[in-house]
């Protein structure tokens, strides 16, 4: 697979390293009431979607950016690539 | 032995004869053969035995599509099975061997299985060899490798060297024939980066088989006059002798060229085959079509073959596989080869067509609504049998048959990303259906079947790629050529009593196929699976879309709703090398040579893999005579005085900036934030999960600058989970990072004159007494007189210890000054099985503790999780079901017996209790002779083993039936106060 | 000869490959020289004070830090683009064998500064041969890669960095310094493959 890198442009697939759902970006508040279940559900509950899906892939042979793809998992086409850092931040993380 | 077969013309370079061997039998050919070409012209038809019932075969094809013509080429080390003598370019000297037979080709023993064919009928693998059971391994299996293997490997190393490789371009073009090279031409006048692939070692596809003319010109030489444009351009790279052999995700297709296939042996440093990675923006598949076979009774005998094979053969390699053929066919394209091989001076005996209203031929006994029902000559083609019309049977005498059931368009590369091909009535086959994104077809892979649509489909398909590009295209100017349209009436078999071979490769035929849909076999997947259709190293190319169409009468469905297999890459074998490339043998994969490798190799070290590191395992001296003693003495020497060790591997992360400690104290469990400048700790990283993800020591150099280490085997993964953190957890926290592992060159000195030693070597300004450098100290400082070096009082050992390091290219100059200068304590060098053991004797945790399943509770370090801060795996490591009572502690076991030895991995037992799984109480994770102690001692978990201390246990290896009774003791084996460190 | 190196420390340096002097190789179009004269430092900029480090780099360079999959030189220095807001600087090692306190003067606060000389080891390639060779190496489309180009890749398992000096006949491969033997067989091989 191809994916555009916001800076570098298209590279192959294989320089990067892949982690899985986006969603591990949103990491939960480690002081609020029932933290440990919520981090079970951050780090075990997981959707599949057949479609559009949000991913982390870390550019590990290339500029070591994080980056958040969203990949169809039916055709492989990826419509969209981000870097995981302006992400997070879009969804209120900060230090 | 004269060319018998040999006619006049064809594109063979006549003044370059090559002599070559055939089972030993001296042949000649010329330049532009192939060992198949020259073997027909030799009179030789018989190439080989069949898979299963070891029938005489011979060429059916020119191509690559070849089911039956497979081979071994060249001897010794280079001899290679399985090749198609269809494609193996002559060279001089080629030796060729036909395989699959025991005994001659001519009189192969095995042949008893084609009498004993009933057995061996589709799913006879499944049937006959089920009862009883231990038969299987010991006799079955044996006698089916033996009688079903295709070559044999010559069980030497292959001496040839692979390549991989990448290119880029606008445009890929998949085949050389006229539409692939209209293709190309269009592009590449369009100023498009082309790169044109083609299977043969001459383009022009069936330009270089056919006598028809484009313009003026012979299609060979349109082609010729088209390459040699394309290869004057600098946008185009021709690509010959290269197969594509699969398209992937985004453009990317894989390629194999055969750069030394045609010579004997490769040039120096020059590899048999490369494998490209090509990366394209469009591409245009121009990949042809195939012929297809009528099946019928011992359709198989050889000189039986395609009638486009035929006319190729003749054509261009101006070989005929007989003097006196016929022809059967169910279209007009069969006729074609009728003429040519009239032209040729061929004898025609009849050409049977199978369509009562097909075209009138003139020039030899044309048998219009006949079919042939049978072939004679069990090595060879003497005769065929042919139902007329009227209902009676003739026979006909040919040496060879021209068989042709029409043409299937080339959809494979198509398919490889699931798309499917959809059914076209009019051509009776599959084309194109949903593409890869990228992808354009042309010409007959695209049912463009004739040389003007060829052309035409090519040009076009070009330039809606290039419009995709946004490139402005200039349009080829095409020649005139013929423009016939297919006229084909479906005939897949002629049904009869006998066996009409369908998959010639894997002997299967069309009532294997009746068989498996009586016995329930529905889908064609099924069926494919159950009979072994289209299984072999052809992939069915010739047979995959008759034996679908026969399933498709038995089920009462049509073909479409029959559906094709799928087709898979590659689309032809590739060697298992050439996917290895230069990564085999001493290459299998780069090595990592410690700042003190040279020396190191000098002193004679044993070295050890680590990951891609090479490290000195131990340092044998004059006299050991197993490693045991060199590890012994040197624990020994470095505990009684002072040893050195390369410590480079263990990674080092530089962790700068105003929140670096902030950073670290949420990347460990334990606290940072408070490390004072000068002073380093032992940090416990947890996963997210609460299980320990990896350890080490972190040293604040200033306010803003830690240097933080990892294992050696975790190193990068430690790096990318610290990415993670900062950029998708933390992305306002001002933290960088980078790895700076190979940047320095570190050296552990442990040993109680470690510092005496050191301070030999560290610029006397600097201050390393106890008191000014005590534990857990660290500090930049000078050595040797200036030179830049960091030095961390941190010990693994147990003993006074410290870390030093120096940027690499000093490395070398460093230890060697250092065993000068230790030279007055007897100083030595110790590689990692010391270093192992003196952690085991102290207790530390390294990777077969850290294994991936424990916690800190686990690891004795449940105190080490700050409960006021976020970390890393500090909320999950509260989950009730990682605390529950009797989980695992890591402590210390001993033999009972002191002579005993210890096993990593052996379970424990309570005495008394039966060593099963119900009462396993745990597993030692790592064991050592201890020279201090003289006896083996272990680390492992245990069920509340902290609290178990005294307790002695079974230590079991059920595996080997081996048991050794232990006693559970403290896991700091040496110094357990730890006072000789502080020391 | 002035040997700064000697004269700084009584240890001896060995090369990457281990040996007291550069190596070179020659082939038919292309030459490979082991690279043992450059200093290397990565020069990361700290958050928030983006305007006071490209004001330092300018100054301290004097030019502008080059964008993404570029680099710049200018003077003693040279700046490659390795990653979002970091650089690697080259200078020559004979001036500049301590590069992180020399920069760190130049930046201050503004950036995170880390020496990085002999965690890479580099090869010069010089030649029009050098195409045919990194297509046996490097996914990266050099064709397009113009001269002042910098990527990262990877050549037979190993993260590389490739710098651009002319486009078609000048280039730097920096590999980690421990793989540089393995690094340097790699190249060898495909000089004699492909050339």
């Amino acid at each position: 697979m191809i994916i555009n890198h916001p800076l570098l442009g298209p590279r192959d697939s294989q320089e990067f390293v892949y982690l899985g759902d986006a969603n591990l970006i949103d990491r939960p508040d480690w002081a609020a009431e029932g933290a440990v279940d919520t981090f079970h559900d951050y780090l075990y509950q997981r959707t599949n979607p057949a479609g559009l899906h949000q991913e982390l892939w870390f550019h590990e042979q290339g500029d070591r950016s994080w980056l958040v793809v969203t990949r169809n998992t039916l055709t492989h086409e990826i419509t969209k690539v981000e870097l995981a850092r302006d992400v997070a931040r879009a969804r209120g993380r900060s230090k | 032995m004269s060319q018998k077969n040999r006619l006049s013309g064809g594109q063979l370079n006549r003044s370059k004869p090559l002599n070559f061997t055939f089972d030993g039998a001296t042949y000649q050919g010329y330049e532009g053969d192939t060992l198949a070409s020259a073997l027909l012209a030799n009179g030789v038809r018989l190439m080989g035995r069949s898979f299963k019932y070891h029938r005489p075969r011979g060429p059916i094809s020119s191509g690559s599509e070849e089911p039956n013509a497979i081979v071994e080429l060249r001897q010794g080390a280079r001899q290679e099975p399985n090749t198609r003598a269809t494609i193996a370019e002559l060279f001089e000297g080629l030796s060729a061997k036909s395989q699959n037979h025991v005994g001659s080709l001519k009189f192969d023993f095995l042949a008893i299985n084609d009498r004993l064919s009933s057995f061996f009928a589709a799913g006879f693998y499944y049937k006959t060899f089920m009862w009883p059971k231990a038969f299987w391994e010991k006799l079955y299996e044996p006698m089916i490798r033996r009688a079903a293997g295709l070559g044999s490997l010559s069980m030497q190393d292959d001496p040839d060297a692979y390549d991989k490789g990448f290119l880029h371009c606008d445009l890929l073009v998949i085949g050389a024939g006229p539409s692939g090279l209209a293709a190309a031409l269009t592009a590449a006048r369009s100023g498009a980066r082309v790169i044109l692939a083609d299977e043969d070692f001459t383009p022009g596809g069936r330009l270089n088989s056919e006598t028809f003319t484009l313009g003026d010109a012979s299609g060979a030489d349109w082609a010729k006059s088209a390459i040699a444009e394309l290869s004057s351009l600098p946008n185009v790279r021709i690509l010959t002798r290269t197969v594509v052999i699969g398209s992937f995700d985004h453009g990317i297709y894989g390629a194999l060229e055969r750069v030394s296939d045609h010579i004997a042996t490769p040039a120096s440093g020059k590899p048999r085959q490369i494998l490209w990675r090509i990366y394209s923006q469009r591409a245009v598949l121009a990949a042809g079509a195939t012929e297809r076979p009528i099946a019928f009774k011992n359709n198989d005998r050889p000189g039986v073959m395609l009638a486009g094979a035929m006319r190729a053969y003749a054509n261009r390699w101006a070989a005929t596989p007989g003097q006196t053929v016929a022809v059967f066919t169910n279209n007009d394209d069969g006729l074609r080869t009728a003429s040519d091989l009239l032209a040729k001076g061929v004898k025609i005996s009849a050409v049977i067509d199978s369509r009562a209203d097909g075209p009138a031929f003139q020039g030899a006994e044309h048998l219009r609504g006949a079919v042939v029902t049978d072939a004679h000559g069990r090595l060879g083609l003497s005769s065929i049998s042919v139902k007329l019309a009227s209902g009676e049977t003739r026979q006909i005498t040919a040496e060879a048959l021209g068989v042709s059931g029409g043409w299937n368009p080339n959809v494979h590369l198509t398919c490889h990303q699931r798309g499917l091909p959809v059914w076209n009535a009019d051509l009776a086959a599959f084309v194109p259906g949903t593409l890869p994104v990228g992808m354009v077809v042309a010409g007959a892979a695209n049912g463009r079947l004739s040389t003007a649509g060829a052309l035409a489909s090519g040009a076009e398909a070009a330039a809606e790629a290039l419009e995709g590009l946004g490139l402005t295209v200039k349009s080829a100017d095409l020649p005139q050529a013929e423009d016939a349209p297919v006229r084909v009436t479906p005939l897949w078999y002629v049904p009869h009593k006998g066996r009409a071979w369908l998959d010639q490769q894997n002997d299967v035929t069309v009532k294997d196929v009746k068989l498996a849909h009586q016995e329930g076999f529905r889908s064609v997947e099924h069926l494919k699976r159950y009979t072994t259709m289209g299984m072999a190293t052809d992939q069915g190319k010739t047979s995959n879309i008759s034996g679908l169409a026969v399933m498709a009468e038995m089920t009462g469905k049509s073909i479409p709703e029959t559906g094709t297999t799928i087709y898979r890459p590659p689309y032809t074998p590739v060697p298992i090398a050439a996917f290895a490339g230069r990564s085999a043998g001493a290459d299998f994969r780069p090595k990592r040579l410690t700042p003190s490798h040279k020396w190191a190799a000098e002193q004679g070290a044993v070295f050890v893999e680590v990951g891609m590191w090479l490290r000195a395992q131990w340092f044998p001296k004059a006299g050991e005579t197993t490693w045991r003693q060199s590890v012994d003495r040197e624990v020994l020497a470095t505990r009684g005085s002072v040893g050195i060790c390369d410590v480079t591997t263990l990674g080092k992360i530089d962790v700068q900036g105003p929140d670096a400690a902030e950073f670290l104290n949420r990347i460990y469990c334990n606290p940072f934030a408070k490390l004072g400048i000068g002073k380093v700790r032992y940090g416990l990283m947890l996963r997210e999960d609460g299980i320990a993800m990896d350890d080490g020591t972190t040293a604040r150099l200033a306010e803003d600058h830690f240097v933080t280490t990892t294992t050696t085997a975790n190193a990068v993964g430690v790096y990318r989970h610290m990415e993670f953190a900062r950029q998708c957890l933390w992305p306002d926290l001002d933290v960088q990072i980078i790895s700076t592992t190979e940047a320095w060159a570190q050296f552990s000195v442990a040993g109680p004159n470690a510092r005496k030693l050191l301070q030999k070597i560290v610029d006397p300004e600097f201050d390393i007494s106890n008191e000014a450098f005590p534990y857990m100290g660290c500090g930049e400082i000078t050595v040797c007189g200036g030179l830049r070096a960091r030095l961390f009082r941190i010990s693994f050992s147990g003993e006074l210890a410290y870390e030093i390091a120096v940027p690499t290219r000093y490395g070398d100059g460093l230890v060697r000054a250092m065993m000068e200068a230790g030279r007055e304590f007897n100083a030595l060098v110790y590689g990692t099985e010391a270093l192992g053991v003196m952690r085991i004797e102290k207790g530390h945790a390294a990777g077969n503790e850290l294994n991936g399943t424990t916690s800190a509770l686990n690891l004795g370090m449940a105190g080490m999780v700050n409960k006021k801060k976020d970390s890393i795996g500090s909320t999950l490591s509260e989950r009730e079901g990682m605390n529950r009572e009797g989980a695992y502690n890591l402590v210390g076991f001993q033999p009972v017996d002191a002579t005993k030895p210890l096993l990593g991995g052996m379970h424990f037992i309570n005495q008394g209790a039966p060593a099963d799984a119900k009462n396993d109480q745990g597993y030692m994770t790592s064991v050592a002779f201890s020279p201090s102690l003289g006896h083996s001692i272990g680390l492992g978990y245990l069920k509340d083993g902290a609290a178990r201390k005294g307790e002695t246990l079974r230590a079991v290896n059920p595996l080997a039936g081996e048991e050794t009774l232990v006693k559970v003791v403290s896991a700091h084996f040496v110094d357990p106060e730890g006072e000789r460190l502080r020391g | 000869m002035a040997d700064p190196v000697l004269k700084m420390s009584p240890l001896k340096p060995i090369t990457q490959l281990g040996g007291d002097l550069p190596r070179k190789d020659s082939f038919p179009g292309l030459t490979i020289t082991e690279r043992t004269d450059t200093a290397l430092a990565s020069l990361s900029a700290r958050q928030g004070k983006p305007a006071e480090f490209h004001a330092a780099a300018r100054a301290f360079f004097g030019f502008d830090l080059p964008a993404p999959a570029r680099s710049a030189t200018g003077g003693a220095y040279t700046a490659i683009w390795t990653g979002p807001e970091q650089w690697f600087i080259e200078a020559p090692f004979a001036t500049h064998e301590d590069i992180a306190p020399i920069l760190k003067r130049g930046f201050g606060d503004s950036a995170s500064i880390t020496e990085q000389t002999d965690g890479w080891g580099g090869f010069d390639l010089e030649g029009e041969g050098a195409l045919s060779v990194f297509e046996l190496l490097s996914n990266l489309d050099l064709g397009k890669l113009p001269s002042g180009g910098a990527s990262r890749t990877v050549i037979e398992h190993l993260g590389c960095i490739l710098v651009c000096r002319a486009a078609g006949k000048s280039y730097t491969v920096y590999g980690g310094r421990s793989s540089a033997a393995s690094l340097h067989h790699a190249l060898m091989t495909a000089a004699k493959s492909a050339l």
